[in-house]
């Protein structure tokens, strides 16, 4: 795939269209973010990927406390150093596109939100989420205390099947009650 | 496909189901099910490799994500296989599924025999055999074709490769296909259908790009094959036209698409700011832009319809009184202060009402302008309506239902609390703030149910604070009165002695309320000691409850002008009636001739009246253009010179300007919005007697996007307290609609009772605004029309009309009321349901005996249980469509599959981790082979799978 070629050749742009919730734009200004990370000495190499440190430079992710996570999630690198190649890219900002379904949505998001990759969203990944979610430092870090507490509550509300854990199918069914999730779940470039 | 191929299949498949009875007893079933497992996958990848067709599966078993989908296409076969089993299919395919069917029918037989006496439970078992029966006979099979398929085989492989490389196919297939019979030409239709909704929903799957790609790929080259071939001689050419037009038509949508979205103004600017605010400032920007396009709309229809035919086509100015400055006022006609009011040359353009003629035609075209005006007015509430509660009824429907708020409260929090186009640090450090706020809330909240200390004080505080506003209310009501009373008085005296701020009063005083009120409200409302969510409720119905008090005294105050300038006008209408009979008279007995000429003044000389229509127009006019004034004023200093003095004389300051007392403004998100809103409903009051105001109202709207979108990215912070739009949308549009229908009533009232003024504006010269289509229907339209309009508004036929509507909205209410009580139930069931579940779990030792006997004996094979599940609803799912008589398996089926998952946590993953060698023999199998009577043991005395 000759996708990180300096252009982009209209048979892969229709494709992405037809694979993608992007609009030819979307895809076009995309690659043009892409090709600017993408760094000078391997510009002309096919399916040349780019590492996460650089991806998380770009100001749509840099204050994002899940940024590490959605870089893992969406690279299909080998070695899960989170570096994304231009497909990986436009899979990332499909999925967080304005027209995604919220199927896909929700998908993405348990991916991201299970922290150790083990399809399930254990009380360790839900801790990790508080962290991540109250910032991480010190004066705004919940106490052990209130964390049970928390994730107490969730796991009352949301794992169904009592297992001690949220499953895809669990979560699926919490979010797509949510009035806002679909409308905060964006990145746009 | 050969057709010769069938044959030979059909005999194996037939020897195999003897194979499989004959062996079944002594084979096992543990054994069956292991390869079964196994030859699953090889099973697949060797059919993929056949037909084309199963290449669906071969991508299923791959990622393992979307079940169904390559099964759904399956019901048909199976169920034409069932009835006529003797009946060749040209597809070896259809003839192993045939083969399973036919062993698993032969195996229920079997076991209605064997085991008429045993229970329910034996379901599962039957359900296993089966499927070993099904596994072993297709192992068999396999054996067989490594021998006999393989020359078929690769033909095949060959053949394919042949049709997917390139056009070359083209001879080849076409001869194949020519001898396709009707029914594989249905098939082969509805396969295609199937690929090209898959191409159509491919972009809903989670995969990866590359595999996406791929499949697409492949599903485009299969359309591509086998479209051209559908068609049949001159059918064909007429399908494959139609083809390309759909492909054309579909690039085009997507072309046009493409078009729309880049047409989308300010798409960038929304999300920077977006980016740095958070979705909820960025909903005020939508919610302009919206407001932009819609006013831009109504402005099309006022401007197309109204102004420029009047315009181009009617009399120039200067040419009759109503478009003439008046003699007195010429002097001062242009003088900036007067335009300003918009009194002088603009008082007598387009812009008002009083301009446009009565002429019933105008131009060469004959447009029929009174009528058109009157349409015009009404159409613009009508369209307005019509767009507001569509929006309305989109974003409800966008909002999930929302009925459980309480449910999930927590997981909410934790899940969706993120707004992950937050770009900016700062932004994202507030919103960790109130994210880790909010969670010690919600805690704080679930460990103790708020204890109230003193309930009577906070009861007196808020009645209090009720009492309060309720004054402010009604002075600031009485202000505006007070204002536009002493505003009339003002009028009467010589312009030139007022001073600027009488003139202005009544704009002056209604912003300075607008202004001065909510900070108000907000310092009182402290006292009620509200949550900030209840708070933030009751504080903008209070200033909605503001805004509309002044709005309607203002109106009410209006109408008292209008009443007198009403008078006025008669008196000067008889005046000058009296002053033309007085010329009439004089000049026939002068001249002693009953040919009088016309009276010949010059326009701006005539004696006219007050024309009240334009007065209220420019009143709404002054108000809307001194709204904008106070809007960016506000902006200006309250905003960008705060935030200019904060930021530069931080330097030399004594306490820290920035974090201390007067930092930086947030942006007011309610109060803008409730500003667009009323706005709005001004101007939606104000065009019908001032078409330009539409004109001023875009670009206000324009002004204010950039003005806004500057200010809020040079001189805001954002939000402490960093809350979510999308709930918010839907009442932002409520408001919207009842303010759309509050202005909708003065207007229909005055078009509809208020007698027009007679010298100026379209409906001069007639009783009331809507004669014009009366005059209309009874001198332009067929006498047959007008015969039906006058039946139509018989009270006759309007009772029953009412009545009908009552009917049916008392219809749809109790339809609506079913729905919900169907909507709770379903929820209670399933709480029961998932109440049930908990209590089977904690007292699982005791009454699920199944699952502890299971677990107990089946240490390692609670591994392999799901697998053996997976396979009855595959079988089931087209069962369920087509018989019902044979649901039950299928359900049972699925329950048990259920239970099992629930028993080992993570039944999946040793599955996919050992496919085994492929086409293995089947006689050694590995691991533990539990006898057949052992199997069906286990399910004795167990209790029947509930649910």
């Amino acid at each position: 795939m000759g996708a990180t070629a300096s252009q982009l050749d209209k048979g892969m742009l229709s494709e992405y269209q037809e694979l993608t919730f992007l609009t030819k734009q979307e895809i076009l200004l995309a690659h043009k973010r892409f090709s600017e990370l993408v760094p000078k000495e391997e510009i002309d190499r096919i399916n040349c990927r780019i590492p996460m440190s650089l991806i998380l430079t770009l100001p749509e992710l840099k204050s994002n406390p899940f940024n590490e996570r959605i870089c893992k999630v969406f690279s299909t690198s080998d070695i899960k150093d989170g570096s994304l190649s231009f497909d990986d890219f436009l899979d990332l900002l499909s999925a967080f596109s304005d027209s995604a379904t919220l199927e896909i949505k929700s998908h993405y998001a348990f991916r991201i939100f299970d922290f150790d990759d083990d399809g399930t969203l254990g009380r360790h990944d839900l801790e990790k989420l508080v962290n991540c979610l109250t910032g991480g430092t010190d004066d705004t870090n919940l106490t052990p205390d209130e964390m049970r507490q928390l994730i107490d509550n969730i796991l009352e509300e949301s794992d169904i099947d009592k297992d001690g854990t949220v499953n895809l199918s669990e979560f699926q069914h919490v979010i797509s009650r949510s009035p806002d999730f679909v409308s905060s779940f964006k990145i746009v470039l | 496909m050969p057709p010769k191929r069938k044959n030979s299949s059909i005999i194996q498949v037939e020897d195999v189901g003897m194979d499989v009875d004959a062996e079944f007893d002594s084979g096992s079933e543990d054994e069956a099910r292991r390869k079964r497992i196994q030859n699953r996958r090889a099973k697949s990848q060797r059919k993929a490799k056949l037909t084309i067709e199963e290449e669906e599966d071969e991508d299923e078993d791959e990622d393992k994500a979307p079940r169904g989908r390559g099964r759904r296409k399956r019901p048909k076969p199976i169920d034409s296989d069932q009835d006529e089993e003797d009946e060749d299919k040209g597809k070896r395919q259809t003839a192993t599924r045939r083969g399973r069917t036919t062993s698993k029918k032969k195996s229920d037989k079997e076991d209605s025999n064997d085991e008429s006496g045993k229970e329910k439970g034996s379901r599962r078992q039957t359900r296993g055999k089966a499927a070993s029966k099904t596994q072993k006979e297709e192992q068999n099979k396999d054996k067989k074709e490594n021998a006999k398929g393989k020359v078929e085989e690769s033909k095949d492989k060959k053949n394919k490769k042949g049709n997917s490389s390139s056009d070359s196919h083209n001879s080849d297939s076409e001869n194949e296909e020519d001898q396709l019979s009707e029914g594989e030409i249905e098939a082969l239709k509805e396969q295609v259908e199937e690929k090209k909704k898959l191409i159509a929903t491919l972009r809903n799957k989670p995969w990866r790009m590359k595999k996406r790609l791929i499949i697409l790929k492949e599903a485009q080259e299969f359309v591509e094959k086998f479209e051209g071939a559908l068609g049949k001689g001159k059918g064909r050419k007429l399908y494959a036209f139609k083809i390309m037009m759909a492909k054309k038509f579909i690039k085009f949508k997507r072309d046009f698409e493409n078009f729309k979205t880049a047409c989308i103004p300010w798409e960038r600017k929304i999300k920077e700011v977006e980016s740095h605010f958070g979705s909820s400032v960025a909903s005020y920007f939508l919610f302009l832009r919206w407001m932009y396009g819609l006013n831009l709309i109504l402005f099309g229809l006022m401007f197309g319809l109204v102004v420029l035919p009047e315009v181009m086509m009617g009399l120039p100015y200067g040419s009759i009184p109503r478009k003439t400055v008046p003699r007195a006022e010429q002097e001062t006609a242009m003088d900036y202060s007067v335009l300003f009011d918009f009194g002088g040359y603009a008082k007598y353009s387009f812009m008002f009402y009083g301009y446009y003629n009565n002429e019933r035609t105008v131009g060469v075209l004959k447009f029929r302008l009174p009528l058109s005006y009157l349409l015009t007015g009404v159409g613009i509430f009508g369209y307005s309506l019509m767009v507001v509660i569509r929006m309305m009824a989109r974003n409800s429907n966008e909002g999930g239902d929302g009925g459980d708020e309480g449910q999930f409260t927590f997981s909410w929090k934790m899940f969706t609390s993120w707004d992950f186009l937050i770009g900016n640090p700062e932004t994202a450090d507030n919103k960790y703030a109130s994210i880790t706020t909010s969670f010690k809330e919600s805690i704080v909240d679930e460990q103790e149910n708020q204890k109230d200390e003193n309930i009577h004080l906070r009861r007196f505080l808020r009645v209090l604070a009720n009492f309060m506003i309720l004054c402010c209310l009604g002075g600031s009501g009485y202000l505006i009165y007070f204002v536009v009373k002493r505003s009339q008085d003002f009028a009467k005296l010589d312009p030139r002695s007022l001073t600027w701020f009488q003139k202005n009063e009544v704009e002056f005083v209604m912003s300075l309320l607008g202004l001065v009120c909510p900070p108000l409200f907000e310092t009182i409302a402290e006292l009620e000691d509200y949550h900030p969510r209840i708070a933030l409720k009751w504080q903008l119905g209070r200033i909605f409850a503001l805004f509309l008090g002044n709005l309607y005294t203002f109106l009410f105050a209006l109408f008292d002008e209008v009443n007198a300038k009403m008078l006025d006008e008669k008196a000067v209408k008889n005046a000058t009636e009296w002053a033309y009979q007085e010329y009439y008279a004089n000049y026939s007995s002068f001249h002693n001739t009953t040919d009088v000429p016309p009276l010949n003044i010059p326009p701006a000389d005539v004696v006219r009246g007050p024309c009240w229509e334009t007065a209220v127009g420019i009143e709404f006019v002054k108000l809307t253009v001194s709204d904008v004034q106070v809007t960016f004023l506000t902006i200006l200093v309250g905003d960008f010179a705060r935030a200019v003095i904060v930021r530069f004389l931080n330097y030399c300051w004594c306490w820290d300007l920035e974090a201390g007392f007067p930092s930086y403004a947030e942006f007011d998100i309610s109060g803008n919005v409730l500003g667009l809103v009323f706005n709005q409903g001004m101007i939606w009051m104000g065009v019908f007697y001032a078409p330009g105001l539409m004109g001023v109202n875009v670009l206000r709207l324009l002004t204010s996007m950039y003005f806004q979108c500057w200010a809020v990215m040079s001189s805001n912070v954002p939000h402490e307290r960093v809350f979510k739009a999308s709930r918010s949308n839907n009442f932002y549009m409520a408001l919207l609609l009842l303010v759309l229908f509050l202005s909708l009533l003065p207007v229909i009232y005055s078009i509809m009772t208020l007698p027009p003024s007679f010298d100026c504006g379209p409906f001069s010269g007639q009783d009331r605004m809507y004669d014009v289509v009366l005059e209309t229907i009874s001198r332009d339209l067929p006498a047959f029309i007008g015969n039906i309009l006058t039946y139509a508004s018989n009270p006759g036929l309007i009772m029953p009309a009412i009545l009908l509507m009552v009917l049916a909205i008392y219809y749809l209410n109790t339809v609506s009321k079913g729905y919900q009580q169907a909507n709770t139930d379903l929820k209670k069931k399933m709480q029961m349901a998932r109440d049930e579940e908990k209590n089977r779990r904690n007292n699982k030792d005791s009454t699920n005996q199944m699952m502890k006997d299971l677990e107990d004996l089946l240490p390692d094979k609670s591994l392999f249980k799901p697998q053996v599940q997976e396979k009855p609803p595959t079988d089931a799912a087209p069962e369920k469509g087509s018989k019902p008589t044979k649901m039950k398996p299928g359900t049972a089926g699925v329950n048990l599959h259920k239970e099992v998952s629930l028993a080992s946590p993570n039944p999946r993953g040793p599955v996919s981790r050992g496919p085994g060698p492929r086409g293995g023999p089947p006689g050694n199998a590995m691991g533990p082979q539990p006898g057949p009577g052992r199997g069906r043991g286990r399910g004795r005395g167990a209790p029947p799978p509930r649910r």
